[in-house]
């Protein structure tokens, strides 16, 4: 079978699948609409809501992206310290995996508490917050596992340690980095939506998904569910064709 | 403190490296002289400092106590007149050969044109039988493949010293003996200093000027040869009875340097010479 075609043949085979699995075991379960919705009951809330589904999304993406953005800044510089000094990594280490274990559900309304009304501003720090700690780690273990060999090709010519810095170390690192940068675009996207419905104030998917239980409209809830996934699959391919353009080198050919 | 008519002299240089078992003497009063384009040879038994030596020599490192002088100035740090292809031959995998190559001229200020460095390039690729390899990736090639473009990677910026550790480990017999000949051809197009470390001997009789026998861990020189084979040498002139008398004297050099011979048991011939030693 051709390469391409497999590869959207594939998923959609599954998903089909899936899809009617789930319509057949609601149907001959005799499911009602409270207990679970089935697949068919989705396209009216879909068709019904599309303007809001649009702008909701909107919402939900965008400060995903602005928070993983502040991430990948953030991270990287915090990971370009710890891997460049030995000093601050062993400061920095135990603080940042202490910081990381903290469930972010419980920070939520402290972040509420602290900016009061700014909506935007705390689901993007949220998102952040949520998101940096993988580009931290992997930036600043990419920069310190660097092989020494690699950095006396450039420093036997004299070369000063910001040259070493652009033309070795940040090349070589970014396979880790885009690596955890794929963890991070999914920690952000459930960083954002966790903002916007633990603290719900009208924005966002979280918002539409927080409708939904209100108003005890229980299809409405899934189809928010796969508006997300559908969001998260988004971003998540976003980030590997980005690898693949800017660290496609380390992908090895099979065989 | 005067300054040397030497390309590269070590005065009574010691080293140490600090390891979590204490300090490892490795070098321990080396002394050496190699004159402006000549060719010197360095050989010893693995282990016993070689590499070490180059890294000093380069100024990638300073060594405890002792100095390296580069053309007649004290060695503090690295020099962009220095070409160095390291035993373990690295290649940037996210750069194909060719940018692999150009590499240090972009940290090396040269004459050379954009054109004229890509050319240049192409010309030592052909010399060291890798025409057609310039766009593949590192992890395309062999082990002695990418050894020939660390080798290149080393002289594309024209250094007046070229440093070269085991370039030639990686290869079978007759790409390295045709490398041999492509190294004689080099100097012979520009000339240039050159300190070799190698484990062949035939390799360091063919091709250098003079060979520096090391001692065993911590080293110093034990024992200089002069090769005085006539130029243009061809690979016959290793079966010439000069070439067999020197290779039998550095074999029984290296075993003594092994612990494994005394200086009783030394073959006779003409060309050995105590190490000098510059106090
Ligand atoms: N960075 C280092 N830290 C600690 N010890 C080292 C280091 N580099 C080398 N050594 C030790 O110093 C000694 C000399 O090493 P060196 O690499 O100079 O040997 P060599 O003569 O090049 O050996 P070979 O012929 O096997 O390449 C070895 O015993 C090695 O274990
Ligand atoms: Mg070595």
């Amino acid at each position: 079978m051709n390469d391409t075609l497999r590869k959207i043949l594939a998923p959609t085979l599954f998903i089909v699948g899936i899809l009617a699995l789930w319509e057949w075991a609601v149907w001959y379960n005799q499911l009602p609409d409270y207990r679970m919705a089935s697949p068919s009951d989705l396209i009216p809330r879909y068709i019904r809501f599309w303007d809001l589904f649009l702008i909701k999304s909107w919402e939900t993406l965008w400060r995903t992206v602005a928070g993983l953005g502040l991430a990948v800044v953030f991270g990287t510089l915090v990971g370009m310290i710890m891997g460049f000094s030995r000093f601050a990594r062993e400061g920095l280490y135990p603080i940042l995996v202490g910081f990381n274990a903290i469930p972010k559900a419980t920070v939520v309304p402290i972040v509420a508490l602290m900016f009061v009304g700014q909506h935007d501003f705390n689901t993007v720090l949220i998102a952040f917050i949520i998101s940096f700690f993988p580009i931290a780690v992997s930036v600043s273990i990419g920069l310190s596992t660097l092989e020494p060999e690699y950095r006396d090709i450039l420093r036997s010519l004299g070369a000063s340690n910001v040259t070493i810095f652009w033309k070795i170390a940040l090349p070589k690192t970014l396979p880790e980095f885009f690596g955890a940068l794929k963890v991070a675009v999914t920690l952000a996207f459930i960083g954002t939506n966790l903002m916007e419905i633990v603290s719900p104030h009208g924005r966002g998917l979280g918002d539409l998904f927080d409708s939904g239980r209100i108003n005890a409209d229980y299809p409405l809830m899934f189809a928010v569910l796969f508006a997300l996934a559908a969001l998260g699959i988004v971003l998540f391919y976003v980030v590997v064709f980005l690898e693949r353009i800017f660290a496609g080198w380390a992908e090895r050919s099979p065989g | 403190m005067t300054s040397s008519a030497h390309m590269i002299e070590l005065r009574e240089v010691s080293h140490a490296y600090r390891t979590k078992a204490g300090p490892l003497p490795v070098l321990d009063g080396l002394s050496m002289q190699v004159p402006e384009n000549s060719f010197c040879a360095v050989v010893g038994p693995s282990g016993c400092g070689k590499s070490t030596l180059t890294r000093l020599v380069s100024g990638l490192m300073r060594p405890d106590h002792g100095q390296v002088w580069l053309h007649s100035k004290l060695v503090t740090s690295p020099r962009p007149t220095v070409g160095m292809a390291f035993q373990n031959p690295v290649l940037l995998e996210w750069r194909t050969i060719l940018q692999n190559i150009l590499l240090p001229l972009e940290i090396v200020k040269s004459p050379m044109s954009k054109a004229e460095a890509i050319e240049r390039a192409h010309h030592l690729l052909d010399l060291v039988g890798l025409t057609g390899f310039a766009e593949k990736r590192p992890s395309e090639l062999s082990g002695g493949m990418r050894q020939r473009a660390s080798l290149c990677r080393s002289i594309i910026h024209k250094p007046d010293v070229l440093i070269l550790d085991e370039p030639f480990g990686a290869l079978d017999a007759f790409t390295r003996e045709d490398l041999w000949c492509t190294m004689h051809d080099l100097r012979r197009e520009e000339p240039f200093t050159c300190l070799l470390i190698t484990h062949d001997l035939r390799e360091s009789v063919f091709l250098a000027d003079q060979v520096v026998v090391m001692s065993g861990r911590p080293a110093r020189a034990q024992y200089v040869l002069d090769v005085d084979l006539p130029g243009p040498r061809t690979l016959d002139d290793l079966y010439s009875p000069a070439a067999v008398a020197m290779l039998a004297t550095l074999r029984h050099q290296i075993q003594v340097a092994q612990g494994r011979a005394t200086d009783a048991d030394a073959p006779l011939d003409g060309h050995a010479k105590p190490a000098e030693v510059t106090a």
